[in-house]
């Protein structure tokens, strides 16, 4: 499949996704946006050797799929873009750091092994929490929670505005790619005579069909910014959530309970 | 380009925030000063256009390859550098949330890295400079523009990578996440982008190119250039922006740089903290009583403490840590499983009434 329809796809899935029903889905978008960021703080603040206090913040994104009923699949898929700039960065790791850090059964574990899977591991979680918030929040109530929190109108609306118009952009050039490549069968791209003209023209399509929106945005009364309409009222639960969960993720960062209870279980036993 | 929350320290990201939000302000400043809220559909349509655009694949002639346009570019020079700057941050929002394309905390250092200087350094030092230069004077007027703007775009998408490239580089150095020596990672990066540069460049001119014969009206600069007007003003003003930017980003990573220390040595004393700290304290208890030779063992210490773990007489606590933090990652996997068994559990129970 092309690039290009794929995008249109995924842009549909996510879509679907944000409108399923769950209990993550039902939580304040401003919660879910403060708790998804107070984790990607937690995450990335991890020593690069301390993977042991890392795997069990694993658990939060497992738990989040596990609740909302969104395939784990998906992200995994979304990541392919991203991971390969992680993963080219970690992979020097274990060749120019050498030093020993433990030994496993004769192996000699070099701390640049651990900091390459600490560092992959990282960039998944970081990645796997903001896609669940991207799946479970519509963009609509994402906007208007940035509104609460005083992000600049201007911002807000250019946000909303490009998300609507992103996927009809994407269906026209998807349109375009296919007329083009129907008419020129085992070419890999644009050719070079159609560089300029190719995106051009739908660049000057796109203009006038702004000035419409404007048109037509002005005609039911646009004054430079969107009503929204009331959205859920953050309850108990919310607040109780945004509170909690940052402190929580505190606390895994300060103790280490992996290897507490690895330990305590250790001693139980000898 | 788009960097992952994981290539960066929060302490680099949240500086990286602070200069691009810093930049967004003064945008969204400039932007309601004008009062126009005729370019906010303008710019979600071309912004909406440019995301779609980057997927296009260009074939290269001459070789099996293909590449993309340069976003930065093509939205300041049809929108200006302000409007063009927030659409481009919207893009990489939409880019980080739906694609999985970057991260939220590293949203700030993208914006830097592909927007700041794709709008900013390439409208203002390259595309107006060189679009009101009197180059190519004595050709005919309208192919002289044409030439400045393939000129304009192809260094402009070259030098904004570039920047961009070295940046990421910067920014993932001082978080201290790799291991790759800063020099060879330059030499790394820089190279590939060069290339990536140069087509980019290419199909961005010829983009501008064709908007320019049909609609010359809508590029910025090319008109007041073929009137003759020429806003001096705004130069120094944008100068001084540019400046602040510059003093804010630069005395905010210094400070990192220098309140810091550097990513392994702070990961050799994160280390030390955990791995000895059995050691240490037994040790101490031992100089406590005979103080005078406490200066010497400390010295003593100090120096052996560069040794690695196993090194040292109670090596069993260092191997005891690393099987207890297995048998606790055996237990988190444990907990995973349970995770997705109770959650599936309580959908399969809910479906019902939700559906």
């Amino acid at each position: 499949m092309d690039k290009i329809d794929r995008a249109a796809l995924e842009l549909r899935e996510m879509d679907e996704l944000a409108a399923m029903k769950s209990p993550v889905h039902f939580m304040h978008p401003i919660t879910k946006l403060i708790i998804t960021i107070s984790y990607i703080l937690t995450v990335v603040s991890y020593g690069k050797y301390d993977l042991s206090g890392l795997l069990i913040m694993a658990l939060y994104p497992l738990f989040l799929f596990s609740l909302s009923g969104i395939s784990m699949g998906i992200c995994f898929r979304k990541m392919r873009v991203v991971l390969p700039l992680v993963c080219a960065v970690g992979l020097f790791n274990p060749f120019f750091d050498r030093t020993p850090l433990f030994s496993f059964g004769g192996i000699v574990i070099s701390g640049g092994v651990v900091s390459m899977i600490t560092l992959m591991l990282k960039g998944v979680l970081c990645l796997q929490a903001s896609f669940l918030l991207a799946a479970t929040t519509s963009m609509d109530s994402l906007c208007a929670a940035l509104r609460r929190l005083h992000v600049p109108m201007l911002m807000v609306t250019l946000l909303l505005l490009t998300y609507r118009y992103v996927s009809v952009m994407v269906q026209e050039v998807s349109i375009m790619t296919t007329a083009y490549k129907l008419r020129a069968p085992g070419q890999r791209g644009i050719h070079i005579s159609a560089w300029g003209s190719f995106l051009g023209q739908l660049l000057l399509r796109s203009m006038d069909r702004a000035e419409e929106l404007y048109a037509s945005m002005q005609l039911r009364g646009f004054d430079g910014s969107f009503r929204y309409a009331e959205g859920k009222k953050a309850g108990f639960p919310d607040y109780l959530w945004a509170v909690l969960l940052p402190i929580v993720f505190l606390l895994l960062r300060k103790y280490n309970l992996a290897e507490l209870t690895g330990r305590l279980l250790m001693s139980a036993g000898s | 380009m788009h960097m992952a929350d994981a290539l960066l320290a929060p302490a680099v990201a949240a500086t990286m925030y602070v200069a691009s939000g810093t930049a967004a302000g003064i945008s969204i400043a400039k932007l309601k000063k004008d009062e126009n809220t005729q370019k906010l559909p303008t710019m979600a349509v071309t912004a909406a256009l440019v995301f779609a655009g980057q997927m296009i694949n260009y074939t290269i002639p001459g070789t099996g390859s293909s590449g993309h346009m340069c976003g930065g570019m093509l939205l300041s020079a049809l929108l200006g550098p302000y409007a063009g700057f927030l659409s481009m941050i919207v893009i990489l929002a939409i880019q980080c949330l739906f694609f999985a394309d970057g991260g939220l905390m590293a949203l700030g250092a993208n914006v830097w890295n592909m927007a700041f200087y794709g709008c900013f350094v390439g409208y203002f030092l390259i595309w107006r400079t060189i679009i009101r230069s009197g180059w190519f004077r004595n050709m005919e007027t309208k192919a002289a523009i044409r030439l400045k703007i393939i000129i304009a775009s192809i260094a402009g998408c070259i030098i904004t990578l570039q920047l961009g490239a070295f940046s990421v580089v910067l920014e993932t150095s001082l978080s201290g996440i790799t291991e790759l020596p800063f020099g060879s990672f330059v030499a790394l990066m820089q190279p590939i982008h060069l290339a990536i540069g140069l087509v980019e460049g290419l199909i961005t001119s010829a983009v501008l190119v064709f908007v320019f014969e049909s609609r010359p009206e809508l590029l910025q600069e090319v008109n007041s250039t073929e009137k003759g007007i020429a806003n001096r003003q705004s130069l120094k003003t944008t100068v001084i922006i540019l400046a602040a930017v510059a003093v804010v980003v630069g005395g905010g990573l210094s400070l990192l740089a220098s309140s810091n220390p550097d990513g392994l040595e702070w990961a050799l004393f994160g280390n030390a903290e955990e791995g000895y700290a059995e050691n240490m304290g037994l040790d101490e208890e031992d100089f406590g009583v005979k103080s005078s030779a406490a200066d010497t063992a400390a010295m003593v210490q100090e120096k052996t403490s560069f040794l690695p773990d196993y090194a040292f007489p109670g090596s069993e606590s260092a191997a005891g840590t690393t099987v207890s933090g297995i048998v606790g990652g055996a237990l988190v996997a444990g907990a995973a499983a349970l995770i997705c068994f109770i959650g599936g559990f309580f959908r399969k129970k809910k479906r019902p009434g939700t559906v």
